[in-house]
């Protein structure tokens, strides 16, 4: 299982707790100090857009945030329950997923399926609909996958912590 | 750690300072700000952000909507910040070419073109 788990209701007021926690548990699991801000904006942007997918699609289940911890690498998936039409394939099967055990290059791959939606980096309104955060998340984060079907999407993010020492 | 608000003039320039963080729960509030500044005649704005502690896609988003909202009065909006990791998250969103992005108020206040 993992690490830690989170599971909070879908307020905006509960993302900056998320944040805490998640920067809390990747500093302890060994992510480099100079890494946190970016492990900290990318579980927040990950997490607004969950609450504001749940808020938007009437959905009272909680958002899900998983912290794990291995041997080399952080990894947080922030799982939500909210159905993602886009996403379903004919006869509802699930999108395609990457080949190679699932690791793929954040640009180009984000949100597999939908590449003709990757968002422009300026938002029309004030009201973003997530995806200028995806936008942060994947200029962010070297290792990220986004995945979504009819059922709810997970954003899976990992971070190294174990950096190479750095010679004088 | 909540978001700060103050406000005050220079010449024809408003100066809106913000602290804290701007997520998803406090952007609303630097909206309703920006919002009303611009209802009230407030067309030049700088906004000050060297207090920011931390700053999301829904702020830019914020920052953003009081930019069109200037503009639609041939306003401008300025920002004033030197915090790299701030700074980071306008150049991932290419938002550093839509802000002019001064080092000091002093500086943003005398800008003009």
């Amino acid at each position: 299982m993992a690490t830690v788990e989170l599971l909070f209701s879908a307020l905006p007021e509960h993302v900056r707790t998320a944040r805490l926690v998640a920067a809390a548990v990747a500093r302890r699991a060994g992510v480099d100090e100079a890494v946190l801000d970016e492990v900290r904006l990318a579980v927040g942007e990950a997490c607004t857009r969950a609450v504001g997918l749940h808020m938007s699609n009437g959905v009272d289940s909680p958002v899900k945030v998983s912290l794990i911890e291995d041997e080399k690498k952080f990894s947080i998936e922030v799982g939500d329950e909210a159905p993602h039409p886009r996403f379903s394939l004919p006869g509802g099967g699930r999108g395609p997923r990457p080949a190679g055990g699932g690791r793929v290059e954040a640009e180009g791959a984000l949100l597999p399926g939908a590449r003709d939606e990757i968002p422009e980096p300026v938002a029309d309104e004030d009201e973003g609909d997530g995806e200028m955060g995806l936008a942060v998340i994947s200029g962010l984060v070297d290792d990220v996958e986004v995945s979504a079907d009819e059922n709810g999407g997970v954003i899976r993010m990992s971070w190294p912590t174990t950096p190479e020492p750095v010679l004088p | 750690m909540d978001l700060s608000l103050s406000t005050r003039t220079v010449g024809d320039r408003t100066i809106v300072e913000v602290g804290g963080e701007i997520d998803v729960y406090t952007a609303p509030k630097l909206r309703e700000q920006l919002v009303e500044l611009v209802n009230d005649g407030s067309y030049h704005l700088v906004v000050d952000m060297e207090g920011v502690d931390f700053l999301d896609s829904t702020g830019l988003g914020v920052l953003v909507g009081g930019l069109k909202r200037v503009r639609a009065h041939e306003g401008s909006l300025r920002l004033v910040c030197n915090q790299e990791r701030i700074l980071k998250i306008f150049r991932i969103t290419g938002l550093t070419k839509v802000f002019p992005i001064h080092s000091s108020v002093d500086e943003a206040v005398a800008a003009t073109d």
